[in-house]
């Protein structure tokens, strides 16, 4: 009996986790092109999961909503860059993180005046009788976890075999010399806060069955996603990742049976602390060897 | 001769201090011009000016026929100037043949860029055993390398070639000297190299122009300058 539970906590915080990797990611992807995080990541993602629910309510079959979701979300990513984020691209560091929230702040109430701030039901794909469920993991926590790999593979081909995402890391770690070799760094960026938007958009409707679909949903999990970010190393995607991973489980784990579900969110919290004090390149933060 | 690139009345600005008062230059088809001067007389500046990096201009530049002063920087990399930046431009993170890769980004001719690597590799074979190695670790030489390797993989017509000694032991910058003469009559490219190393510029330049406290001073052919007697107590010491 001791046991089932532990290993069902475990595959719980590996379905959370999963959610909470694809947010890391996202926070990841804009913080190695911009050294800027994005505290309006979480909102956005919400506000993504409402215009879903919104599609699905106007009839549209669940995977065409997610697809055309994506798709939006995506858009909305890159015209924020391009609207908002590349005027202030000689700002004093301040400025971005006060614009950061503010964004936070309007897709917030935006979300709150557009959809209601009334607590809505999101489906999940994943069926409950679907033949993936078993006692110890329900078919949408299975569902989860199987997404975010679908994601983090998509992820990890884009940026490691094709042209395009070599140059998006070329942008990101060397604008000057990109620019250079012919590199459109502006577009670079706009692709990459289109990305990150999309992750988000996945990773808000993917926790929507769970949580509840309703304008602070996203709170706490940006502050999981975040945990796992910095515990990866902040400019590292796979640390991001495992970050993320470790984070959900070790919130399910310490919930369960240190401090209650109550207190769970301040583990979250103290892990950041923690890292930041202990070892604040992360775990796989990489430092990159310069010779001169 | 065919002009490939005409500077004139090229004017820069960091700021508001102008450091470049009015250059005229000119790089022929197929030829190698040497820029030298001093520390600080505007050589790495002419360059940047030349594609417009991190320095405001005026005045004009013509490439192929085609003024590419109200171009960006981007346009001007396209257009088919390669730029082997001061500081070498190393993308310190990727491998040494991503670095390379980058260099060919918007090309197509998949097999071609694949020839083109394999050719840069027998210029430079310490690049090959490296290729996968990140390319922060590579010695200042070798970074010098991947640098002028990179430039090329975009095939460009004109390469502007920032003080490729700077910083280098004497025994690896004569080897990329020798190099660069294997690349200028191999390759079809013009280069625009500016030097400190006023000795080793000559031997590659068939031009040659200099610059004090950003003006034109002096130009000629190689020999010319190689025979002047300023130049020679200046810049060469003798």
């Amino acid at each position: 009996m001791m046991m089932e539970t532990f290993v069902q906590q475990l595959m719980a915080g590996l379905s959370t986790g999963g959610i909470y990797a694809c947010l890391a990611l996202a926070l990841v992807m804009i913080y190695q092109a911009t050294h800027h995080v994005n505290f309006a990541q979480g909102e956005m993602a919400m506000f993504s999961t409402f215009i879903a629910w919104a599609l699905i309510q106007a009839g549209l079959p669940y995977w065409v909503a997610f697809g055309a979701t994506v798709v939006i979300s995506f858009g909305m990513g890159a015209v924020l860059e391009f609207a908002v984020i590349r005027p202030l691209h000689k700002a004093p560091e301040l400025s971005v993180v006060v614009v950061f929230i503010g964004l936070l702040m309007v897709f917030h109430s935006l979300a709150g005046w557009i959809f209601g701030t009334q607590i809505k039901e999101f489906p999940s794909p994943f069926p409950k009788d679907a033949w993936f469920g078993g006692s110890m993991m329900s078919p949408h926590q299975v569902g989860t976890i199987f997404v975010a790999m679908c994601i983090v593979a998509l992820l990890f081909t884009f940026f490691r075999f094709t042209t395009l995402g070599l140059t998006m890391r070329a942008a990101a770690q060397n604008p000057g010399s990109s620019r250079l070799l012919g590199i459109r760094v502006g577009r670079m960026l706009m692709l990459g806060w289109g990305l990150a938007g999309a992750i988000g958009a996945v990773a808000g409707m993917m926790v929507a069955p769970v949580v509840f679909l309703d304008p602070g949903m996203m709170t706490g999990v940006l502050i999981y996603a975040f945990a796992g970010a910095l515990i990866g190393g902040i400019d590292n995607p796979v640390g991001a990742i495992l970050g993320g991973f470790l984070v959900g489980v070790l919130e399910n784990l310490i919930g369960t049976y240190i401090v209650g579900t109550e207190l769970k969110l301040s583990v979250a919290l103290v892990l950041i602390i923690v890292v930041l004090v202990v070892r604040p390149a992360g775990l796989l933060g990489r430092h990159i060897v310069q010779r001169v | 001769m065919t002009r490939l690139l005409e500077v004139q009345g090229l004017k820069a600005w960091y700021g508001s201090t102008e450091v470049l008062h009015g250059i005229d230059l000119n790089v022929e088809e197929g030829q190698v011009t040497a820029l030298l001067g001093a520390n600080g007389a505007g050589k790495t500046t002419t360059l940047r000016s030349i594609c417009k990096h991190l320095v405001r201009i005026g005045g004009s530049v013509t490439f192929r026929g085609e003024r590419i002063d109200n171009y960006s920087t981007e346009q001007i990399a396209m257009a088919g100037v390669g730029h082997v930046p001061d500081g070498r431009g190393t993308f310190l993170g990727l491998s040494a043949e991503e670095n390379l890769r980058l260099g060919a980004h918007a090309r197509r001719d998949r097999s071609a860029v694949l020839e083109d690597l394999e050719r840069m590799y027998s210029y430079f074979p310490r690049l090959k055993e490296r290729r996968a190695q990140q390319a922060g670790t590579l010695s200042g030489g070798e970074q010098q390398m991947l640098a002028i390797a990179r430039a090329l993989m975009g095939r460009p017509s004109l390469l502007l070639l920032d003080e490729p000694s700077f910083g280098l032991a004497p025994l690896v910058v004569r080897d990329i000297f020798d190099i660069m003469r294997r690349v200028r009559s191999e390759e079809r490219v013009s280069i625009l190299i500016v030097e400190q190393n006023a000795r080793a510029a000559l031997e590659l330049a068939d031009t040659a122009y200099l610059l004090e406290t950003g003006r034109i001073v002096k130009h000629g052919t190689s020999a010319d300058m190689r025979n002047d007697d300023a130049v020679r107590r200046a810049y060469l010491g003798e």
